[in-house]
């Protein structure tokens, strides 16, 4: 549905976007996870046809996003960051207005509209005007105009920002409820709205992509399953332990840390996947003379990948999204 | 062009809900009224006195007061439209801008033209509603007068103000494109005008050199005094019809920058 080819997009001498390439299949829910300034809402802009890209090619549903730019908006629904609201009008009347813009023909118009309200749940608060409405219900008129054309794809920009723990769930299981026949790009940097809605997650840092993987297994399998146990070590201190747990086999690494006062060990098991080794350990430590206080399993989090891949080495100067940001130092210099 | 009837159906509803047109309208239409009123009063003055004085000297009398205020109000009109204008126009790009709502715009499957001729008919549409209210003055001065005067010169002289607010509105749109403050296209519009307005003034001043000709060519309210006169010079229709579409073109031009410049 949506094929992205080497895209680039430089801002003078910033690469905003630098050679990213992804697809995303029909009815799938693609998180675009990225700490801020990564280059996740250049890479919507394009592919909103609001920017051009500077090389590379995009295409959504078969269109190229730069040549047939009018094809391609008339099948995407794009809430930016900032919903794209006019306060003074009426719920109803705003949605309209994008109705008519959306070229949504006339016959339809009403139901549509009425359609996108009951999805976005603000039907309740379709007479009322805008501004008078909270950040929470902002925010769902804005989802509201991006589906109201009933679009192929639909790209959202950071859609929970701004919203209640409430609002939130809500505003997913939305956008679960639209996966299927919609196909869905949505952006964050919160980790688990990924996890939570998205089948597949891109992380990208710096304008560049540096992890591609289905969410539900990805995790794991790229990394095994950790164990974290909390010991008082018995004879042979923090080192018998570690040699204990490194004998078991599964165990890929061990490391121990040592929290000042109390004595214990907080030890933390990288394993082969698919195993569980708990009781295993339980056994072994207990059987050593070692006390054991806790014995968990920790799934490799989405988190730790993010900050795994986002946090190593910090090359040259960030990606900005925002050139200008450059200006007022230089000015400053001078 | 229907994308371009979806932009002027949501300008108008936007300007019947924000105060600016409002006040802008109300303020023109009462500054109009103030000075129709006093050029009334002193042209039916000035009529009275001449027809007095050729009652004693028992000389023929001709004064044509319809003309005479129509000349006066029309230029007051212009005159008002450059602080008036400016008004109407600073919001139409820039505050889509600072909202983020030319995102939507520019996302909606409808072309960069059609986003210029909706906002720019939705403005003209505006000035229109505004125009009309003096219509009736003039109307009910042309039905008083004592013989009725050519309507053709009323035709001509509203021909002009269109053209002339017209022109405005096109110079107004496109410096609001190019900033995302209101403040600032607001001052910068009333700067663009006001130059227009003074190389009137230093245009009346001086004489028949190239430089005057030149002077009285670009000068954006000499041409509405040819209007008024009751004449359609093809040049000042020319001269209009530039100034809008450049106005329209420079627009055009800038919300495509708007696309690679934007971070």
């Amino acid at each position: 549905m949506i094929e992205v080819e080497s895209l680039t997009k430089q801002y003078g001498a910033v690469r905003a976007v630098d050679q990213i390439t992804f697809r995303v299949e029909k009815g799938e829910i693609l998180g675009f996870l990225g700490p801020n300034g990564a280059g996740k809402t250049t890479t919507m802009r394009i592919l909103t046809g609001f920017l051009p890209a500077t090389s590379g090619t995009a295409r959504v549903a078969g269109f190229d996003v730069f040549e047939k730019s009018l094809e391609v908006r008339k099948r995407i629904g794009y809430l930016p960051e900032n919903p794209p609201i006019y306060p003074e009008l009426s719920v109803r009347g705003y949605l309209d207005a994008v109705a008519r813009l959306k070229q949504v023909p006339s016959e339809r118009r009403k139901a549509r509209v009425d359609a996108a309200m009951e999805m976005a749940r603000v039907t309740e608060k379709s007479g009322e005007l805008i501004k008078r409405l909270s950040r929470g219900y902002k925010q769902r008129v804005g989802l509201a105009q991006a589906l109201v054309h009933d679009p192929e794809v639909i790209i959202l920009d950071e859609p929970t920002v701004g919203l209640d723990p409430k609002q939130i769930i809500e505003v997913r299981h939305l956008i679960k409820s639209l996966a299927g026949n919609h196909t869905i790009i949505l952006s964050t940097h919160i980790l688990p709205e990924v996890s939570m809605t998205c089948d597949r997650v891109v992380i990208i840092n710096q304008g560049r992509i540096v992890t591609d993987m289905p969410v539900s297994t990805g995790a794991q399998e790229r990394t095994g399953e950790v164990v974290l146990a909390e010991v008082k070590p018995g004879g042979g201190g923090a080192q018998a332990v570690r040699t204990l747990l490194e004998r078991i086999s599964g165990v890929r690494s061990v490391k121990l840390e040592t929290p000042d006062g109390t004595g214990h060990v907080q030890a933390r098991m990288e394993c082969q996947p698919g195993r569980d080794l708990r009781s295993r350990m339980a056994a072994e430590l207990v059987g050593q003379g070692h006390e054991l206080f806790e014995l968990r399993t920790s799934r490799v989090s989405l988190e730790e990948i993010f900050l795994r891949v986002t946090t190593q080495e910090p090359q040259g100067s960030p990606a900005a999204e925002a050139p200008k940001a450059e200006t007022p130092a230089a000015g400053a210099e001078g | 062009m229907k994308g371009a009837y979806a932009v002027f159906r949501k300008e108008m509803s936007l300007y019947f809900v924000s105060p600016i047109a409002y006040v802008a309208v109300g303020a023109f239409l009462f500054l109009a009224g103030v000075f129709f009123q006093g050029i009334l009063a002193e042209a039916t003055e000035y009529s009275m006195r001449a027809a007095m004085q050729a009652m004693q000297f028992g000389t023929p009398f001709e004064f044509d007061v319809p003309s005479q205020v129509m000349r006066g109000f029309f230029g007051v009109c212009g005159t008002l439209m450059l602080f008036i204008i400016p008004m109407l126009t600073m919001g139409a790009y820039a505050e889509e801008q600072r909202r983020g709502t030319m995102e939507l715009l520019m996302t909606s499957p409808i072309t960069d033209l059609e986003i210029v001729l909706g906002k720019y008919a939705a403005a003209l549409s505006l000035f229109l509603i505004m125009l009309l209210p003096t219509v009736l003055q003039m109307v009910i001065m042309f039905r008083a007068s004592d013989p009725e005067p050519p309507w053709r010169l009323l035709v001509c002289g509203y021909m002009g103000l269109v053209l002339l607010g017209g022109s405005l509105l096109a110079i107004g749109q496109f410096i609001s494109s190019i900033t995302e403050s209101q403040v600032v296209a607001v001052f910068l519009t009333f700067v663009a005008f006001l130059m227009l307005w003074v190389m009137d003034f230093v245009v009346r001043g001086s004489s028949g050199s190239v430089l005057n000709a030149l002077g009285q060519y670009v000068s954006i309210l000499q041409h509405l005094n040819d209007f008024v006169r009751g004449v359609v010079d093809s040049s000042s229709l020319i001269y209009y019809a530039s100034l809008i579409v450049l106005g329209l073109f420079l627009t055009l031009r800038s919300l495509d920058s708007m696309r690679w410049r934007r971070a």
